[in-house]
C-alpha cells in the first residue's frame, strides 16, 4: 500500500527497445510499481524499474512486438502482489500469479491475465478468534480445509499494530470475497476482513515471533541428502551442475518424497516438458506421509523459459511469498526453484538493456545482494500464537560451462548453507544422484543442535558414523589415485581395500535410482540399516592373497548389497539378499 | 511480399551503422518490417520518433537518402498444405522456380503453448541406430541437438534419422548450409521419395548471415500449421545451430551491447529458448519434435554455444570415430536423450534401462581399462573382458551404420554380456537375470 492517490498515474510510451518500455508520466510513479501498456485494446503489465524525471522505464511481462509511441498507460499504484487465500494448493500459476488452466487456447495470449484464485468456489470456514481478542497481522481468525491441509485464515499482513476482533462470521460456508471478520483498530476505525489479501511479492512477511537457526533434520528419502550431508528444516540449500547432470531430476525427488506439509515448485526459466511431467504425475502420485496425492500439497509456479523473460524474475518472488503465506499458517513448506541462474540471466538482460555499469560476467553489481536478500526470507519460525512453521529453500544453479567461479554460484554460495555440488564425472559415470560426496557440505551438519537432533531421532552414535563414512570416502579417492598413478599391482593391498570399502558405500548409500519404484525414495530408518550394514563390512577384515582377488569380491558383496536396496525393507526377498551377503562376507573374513 | 500501396516512404536515413540504420518517423510498431533500399529490415528500437531498423542483408551501399518503406506488420509466412514439397529462402519466398504459395498470413515467432495444455511426449521415435533407440532413445515433442565437430556426417546421420522417423513432415531450416549440403539433403530427400514429405527454408553461406536469424521461425511457423491445424507430426532439423548464434552476435555487437561469455548476447539462452522449446507434443495428436545440429570448435562444449544449448535441450547426442572398429558411433558417455525415461521400461521391453545402463558402465570400465593400458600398466583379467566386450558393443550396437530393432538390440546386449562376464559382474535386477540371461 505506497499510494493511496484516487486518480491513477496515466502516461504515454516514448521509447521501445524489446520489453524495455520508456513511458511518460503524467504524475506520481513509484519504483517497482505495476502499469498496463495498452497495445491496441490490449493491457500488457509491466513494472517500472527506474525512474528519471518524468520518465517511467518499465519492464514489460510480454512480447512487445507491434507497441507504438504514444500508446497509452495507467499506472496501478501497486507494487507487484501476490493473491493469498484458499485455492492455491494444486493450482498451476505463471511467474504473476495468473492461473495457467483458466487461460483459454492451446496458445498463451499476450494481456490474457486470469485470477489466481477461485471467487465462487465455497468453503467451509471455522472461526478460531473470538469477539473481544486482541490480534496482530498474520493472527489466525479462522480456517478452511484446503485439500486436506489446515488453510488459516489470517490478520492480513498488511496490518500494523494491534486490531479488535469486533466480529467474526459463524462457522459455515463462505467464499473468499466474504467478509468473515471485522477489526477494529486502537482509533476505532473498523476494517472488514475477507479469506484473501494481497502482498507485494518482492517484500519479506516478517509477521513472526522468532527465526532461530534451523535445528532438525529435514528427511528427503535422498540418501547422500539425509545421510551424508542432511537439510535442516528451514534451512537453504543449493545444487549447482552443469546441464544433465541431474539438477531437476534431483529437485523433482524432492517435491515428490520431502517430508514437507507443503511443496512449492517454481519452474523459473527451464523446460516446459519438465513441468508437464508434474502435471501428469502428481495427481497419480501419493504423498508418502499423508497418503493423499501429491497434487493436493503442491503448487506449481510455471514461468518456462519461452515465457516472458521479464515474468521469470517475478516468479521466483511470488513463489517465496505464497511459501511464506503457508509458513504464517504454522506449516511446513519446502520451496524449490529451477533454476536460479535463469532469474539471474533476467536481471543481466534487463540491465543491460538499461546501459548499466555491469558487473562480472555482464551480471548486475548488486546481484550478490539480491541473491542474498532472496535466500535470507527462508527458515524456521515461532509465529505469535508459538506454533512453528518452516521454509526450506532449494535451489539449483545452472554455472555457465558447468564452471563453479561463476558469480550466480559464488554468490550462492555465500548465503545457501548446504551445497550439493553435482559432478560431470559422476552423471558421465551414471553415478546418480551426482552429488560429489567429498566437495559437497551442509554446515548444518556442524549446529550442535542439529547434531543433537540427528542423535536422539536416529542413534547416538550417528553424527560419528556419518563423519567417519566421509573419511572412507576420502581416503578411498586418495587410495584410487594412488592406483591410478602407480599401477594396480605397485601399491600395497590395503589401498585397494580401502578403494573397495569406499566404493561399497559409494555404490549403496550415495547411488540411488530415482526411477527405481523401491530405491527410489528410503526412509531414515532403512538408511540407518543400510548405513550400519556398510560400516560392518567397512570394519570387517579380510584376507585376501593377491590384489586381484579384491576387484571381484567386493563387486560380489555390492551386487548382494544392491539387490537389497531395490526389495522392499525386511521383506522375505530383501532377507534373502541379505543371508547370501553374509555368506559371502564369510569366504574371506579373517578368522580371530 | 510487398509493401502496400500508398504507404509514406521515408527518403532522410539520419544514421547509418554495419547492421543498422535510424530514421525520423511516427507511427511505427516495434519488431514490424521494413524495407530500406531494397533489402529487408525490422524495427528493433523506438525513441520518441527516432526508428531503428536492423538491415538483414547488411548495410554496405546505403545512401543517406535511400528509400524506406515500413510494411506495417511483423514479418509473417504464408501457411496452407501448398507448402509441403517447397524450397524457400530465409524470408519464405520460393528458391525452387515455384510459384509463390498462396494461405493464411501468420506473423513468424508467435506465441508459446500454455504448459498446462502441453501433453507428456510419449511416442517413441525408431530410427533403428543403436546408439540412438538403446541408449538415447527419442520421443515425438523432443528437442535434442548433435553435438559434432564440422568434419562429422552430423548432417548424413540428420538425414537418415529423418527418413526412419516416420513423420509427417520434414521440415529443414538450413542456416549457414554449404550449397553441397544443401543439394544433398534435397538428393536423399529425392531418392527417398519424399519430396512431398519435406520443407525446406535454406539460408546458404552465400547469402547474408543476418537473414539467418529469420530461418527457425519461419520453419516453426510451418511446423505449428501443420502440427495444430493439421495434427501431423512433424519433425524439424535444425542445421547448424551454431551459425544461427553467430548471427545473433553479429547483431549484438554491432548494436553495441554488452557482451557476455565468448561474445555472445547476455540473451543468448532465451533466444534459443525460444526457438526449442516450440517442440511440444499438442493435445489433439499433432508433436513437433526438433533435432538440430551444434557444430562445436575444437570439441569444446562449454563454449557458450553448446552449453547454453545443453541447458536448454533434452539431451544432446554426440558423434565419435571409434578407433578400434573404425566407424562413427554415437558416444554413449556424453549422449543423453532426457525424456527416453517415458518410453523405456513401458514402450519397450521391461529389460530396456538395466541393459542400457549396465552396457554403458562396463563400457566405462573397459575405458578404465584402456586408460591402464596406455599408463604401461598389467591388465587383470576383468579388465581384458571389458576391452573385449567394448569392441563388440562398438561394432554391433553403438556404430551408426547398425540397423535393427529395439528388442534385437536389447537380445545382442545380453548375449554380449553373457559372453563377457558372469551375472554378479553384470549386477542387474536377478528377475530380470533369470528371465534374459542367455543359456548356453
Ligand atoms: N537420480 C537419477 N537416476 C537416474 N537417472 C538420472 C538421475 N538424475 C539424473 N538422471 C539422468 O540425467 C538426465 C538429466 O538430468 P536432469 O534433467 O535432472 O539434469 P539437469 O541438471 O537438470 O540439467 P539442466 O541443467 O540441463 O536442466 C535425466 O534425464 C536422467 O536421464
Ligand atoms: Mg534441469
Amino acid at each position: 500500500m505506497i499510494m493511496n492517490n484516487t486518480k491513477k498515474t496515466t502516461g504515454k510510451v516514448s521509447g521501445i527497445i524489446a520489453n524495455l518500455v520508456i513511458v511518460r508520466a503524467d504524475g506520481p510513479v513509484a519504483q517497482n510499481e505495476i502499469c498496463y501498456i495498452n497495445r491496441d485494446g490490449i493491457d500488457l503489465m509491466a513494472e517500472v524499474i527506474k525512474i528519471i524525471g518524468n520518465q517511467a522505464y518499465t519492464q514489460v511481462f510480454e512480447s512487445t512486438r507491434g507497441l507504438r509511441i504514444g500508446s497509452p498507460v495507467v499506472f496501478e499504484g501497486h507494487l507487484l502482489e501476490a493473491t493469498l487465500g484458499p485455492g492455491i494448493l494444486s493450482s498451476v500459476y505463471d511467474g504473476l500469479m495468473h492461473d495457467l488452466h483458466e487461460m483459454t487456447g492451446v496458445f498463451l495470449k499476450p494481456g490474457e491475465y486470469t485470477r489466481a484464485l477461485d471467487p465462487e468456489k465455497i468453503w467451509d470456514f471455522k472461526p478460531l478468534a473470538k469477539v473481544g481478542d486482541q490480534v496482530l497481522a498474520a493472527d489466525w481468525l479462522g480456517e478452511v480445509m484446503e485439500n486436506s491441509i489446515p488453510h488459516r485464515i489470517m490478520v492480513p499482513f498488511v496490518f500494523e499494530g494491534k486490531y479488535t476482533v469486533k466480529s467474526i462470521v459463524a462457522a459455515g460456508s463462505y467464499k473468499i470475497n466474504d467478509t468473515i471478520a471485522i477489526l477494529t483498530d486502537s482509533n476505532g476505525k473498523d476494517f472488514p476482513v475477507t479469506m484473501v489479501q494481497y502482498w507485494p511479492v518482492k517484500k519479506a512477511i516478517k509477521a513472526y515471533k522468532d527465526k532461530p537457526r534451523p535445528f532438525k533434520l529435514f528427511q528427503t528419502g535422498v540418501r547422500t541428502m539425509d545421510t551424508l550431508n542432511p537439510m535442516a528444516e528451514g534451512g537453504t540449500g543449493f545444487i549447482p551442475g552443469p546441464f544433465g547432470s541431474g539438477k531437476t531430476v534431483l529437485q523433482h525427488a524432492l517435491s515428490r518424497q520431502a517430508e514437507a506439509d507443503v511443496v512449492i515448485v517454481a519452474a523459473c526459466g527451464e523446460r516446459a516438458n519438465e513441468v508437464v511431467e508434474l502435471f501428469v504425475e502428481f495427481p497419480e502420485l501419493e504423498d508418502p506421509k499423508t497418503g493423499r496425492k501429491l497434487i493436493e500439497r503442491t503448487t506449481i509456479i510455471a514461468n518456462t523459459s519461452n515465457m516472458p523473460v521479464a515474468a521469470r524474475e517475478a516468479s521466483v518472488y511470488t513463489a517465496m511469498t505464497i511459501a511464506e503465506y503457508y509458513r504464517s499458517m504454522g506449516l511446513k513448506i519446502l520451496l524449490l526453484a529451477d533454476s536460479t541462474s535463469r532469474w539471474a540471466q533476467a536481471l543481466r538482460e534487463m540491465s543491460n538493456r538499461m546501459e548499466e555499469l555491469p558487473g562480472p560476467d555482464a551480471f548486475p553489481m548488486d546481484l550478490p545482494a539480491i541473491i542474498s536478500n532472496f535466500y535470507s526470507r527462508a527458515g524456521y519460525v515461532y509465529l505469535n500464537n508459538n506454533q512453528t512453521g518452516s521454509i526450506t529453500f532449494i535451489g539449483t544453479v545452472s554455472p555457465a560451462g558447468g564452471n563453479l567461479k561463476e558469480p550466480v554460484t559464488e554468490s550462492t554460495k555465500k548465503v545457501a548453507r548446504a551445497f550439493y555440488a553435482l559432478s560431470q564425472q559422476r552423471a558421465d559415470s551414471k553415478r546418480y544422484p551426482a552429488i560429489d560426496p567429498i566437495d559437497s557440505y551442509s554446515k548444518y551438519l556442524e549446529y550442535p543442535e542439529v547434531q543433537e537432533s540427528l542423535r536422539t531421532s536416529i542413534s547416538d552414535d550417528w553424527v560419528d558414523k556419518v563423519m567417519l563414512v566421509k573419511n572412507i570416502m576420502i581416503r578411498g579417492r586418495e587410495a584410487s589415485e594412488q592406483i591410478n598413478i602407480l599401477g594396480d599391482d605397485s601399491v600395497p593391498l590395503d589401498y585397494h581395500l580401502a578403494f573397495w570399502k569406499s566404493e561399497v558405500i559409494d555404490a549403496i548409500i550415495l547411488q540411488q535410482d530415482a526411477f527405481d519404484k523401491i530405491d527410489f525414495n528410503t526412509p531414515i530408518v532403512r538408511q540407518k540399516y543400510m548405513l550400519d550394514k556398510v560400516i560392518d563390512i567397512y570394519e570387517t577384515d579380510f584376507e585376501f592373497d593377491s590384489f586381484e582377488e579384491v576387484n571381484p569380491f567386493f563387486k560380489r558383496i555390492i551386487n548382494q548389497l544392491k539387490q537389497m536396496n531395490y526389495s522392499e525393507f525386511q521383506s522375505e526377498q530383501f532377507k534373502r539378499f541379505e543371508n547370501e551377503l553374509y555368506k559371502i562376507i564369510e569366504e574371506r573374513k579373517v578368522k580371530k | 511480399m510487398s509493401p502496400v500501396a500508398f504507404q509514406k516512404i521515408y527518403t532522410h536515413i539520419t544514421n547509418i551503422t554495419k547492421a543498422t540504420c535510424s530514421l525520423k518517423a511516427s507511427g511505427i510498431g516495434n519488431e514490424e518490417l521494413a524495407v530500406v533500399h531494397g533489402r529487408l529490415a525490422q524495427v528493433v528500437k523506438i525513441m520518441d520518433d527516432e526508428v531503428t531498423l536492423q538491415v538483414f542483408g547488411g548495410t554496405e551501399g546505403i545512401p543517406s537518402n535511400a528509400e524506406v518503406i515500413f510494411y506495417n506488420r511483423p514479418p509473417t509466412l504464408k501457411v496452407s498444405d501448398d507448402l509441403a514439397g517447397r524450397f524457400f529462402n530465409a524470408y519464405g519466398h520460393p528458391i525452387d522456380g515455384g510459384p509463390e504459395v498462396e494461405g493464411e498470413e501468420r506473423p513468424i515467432g508467435g506465441p508459446s503453448v500454455n504448459p498446462v495444455r502441453r501433453r507428456q511426449p510419449s511416442e517413441l521415435i525408431a530410427t533403428g541406430i543403436a546408439g540412438i533407440d538403446l541408449n538415447n532413445t527419442l520421443v515425438t515433442g523432443q528437442k535434442i541437438p548433435f553435438f559434432a565437430d564440422p568434419d562429422q556426417p552430423f548432417n548424413q546421420v540428420m538425414a537418415m534419422v529423418a527418413l526412419r522417423a516416420e513423420a509427417d513432415k520434414i521440415i529443414l531450416a538450413g542456416m549457414g548450409l554449404t550449397n553441397d549440403d544443401y543439394l544433398y539433403y534435397k538428393n536423399v530427400f529425392e531418392n527417398a521419395g519424399a519430396l512431398d514429405r519435406i520443407i525446406s527454408f535454406v539460408n546458404t553461406t552465400e547469402d547474408p548471415p543476418v537473414e539467418r536469424l529469420l530461418v527457425p521461425d519461419m520453419a516453426l511457423t510451418a511446423a505449428e500449421y501443420f502440427a495444430v491445424d493439421k495434427n501431423e507430426k512433424v519433425l524439424v532439423l535444425l542445421t547448424d545451430m551454431t551459425l544461427y548464434a553467430d548471427a545473433l552476435s553479429i547483431v549484438s555487437n554491432r548494436m553495441d551491447q554488452i557482451p557476455s561469455k565468448d561474445s555472445m548476447p547476455g540473451s543468448l539462452y532465451s533466444d534459443l529458448a525460444k526457438i526449442y522449446e516450440k517442440a511440444v507434443q499438442f493435445p489433439s495428436g499433432g508433436s513437433i519434435t526438433i533435432i538440430a545440429v551444434t557444430t562445436l570448435s575444437g570439441g569444446d562444449i562449454t563454449h557458450a554455444i553448446p552449453d547454453n544449448t545443453g541447458y536448454i535441450t533434452e539431451g544432446q547426442l554426440f558423434l565419435r570415430r571409434d578407433t578400434d572398429i573404425g566407424k562413427v558411433i554415437v558416444d554413449p558417455f556424453r549422449s543423453l536423450s532426457r525424456l527416453k525415461q517415458l518410453v523405456i521400461g513401458t514402450k519397450t521391453r521391461e529389460d530396456h534401462p538395466q541393459v542400457m545402463n549396465t552396457a554403458v558402465r562396463l563400457y566405462a570400465d573397459a575405458a578404465n581399462a584402456k586408460t591402464k593400458l596406455e599408463n604401461g600398466f598389467d591388465l587383470t583379467d576383468y579388465d581384458q573382458r571389458t576391452l573385449d566386450f567394448a569392441k563388440e558393443y562398438s561394432e554391433y550396437l553403438l556404430a551408426i551404420d547398425v540397423n535393427i530393432d529395439i528388442n534385437k538390440m536389447l537380445d545382442t546386449g545380453w548375449q554380449l554380456f553373457a559372453r563377457h562376464f558372469n551375472k554378479a559382474e553384470v549386477g542387474i535386477k536377478q528377475e530380470l537375470v533369470d528371465k534374459y540371461w542367455p543359456e548356453k
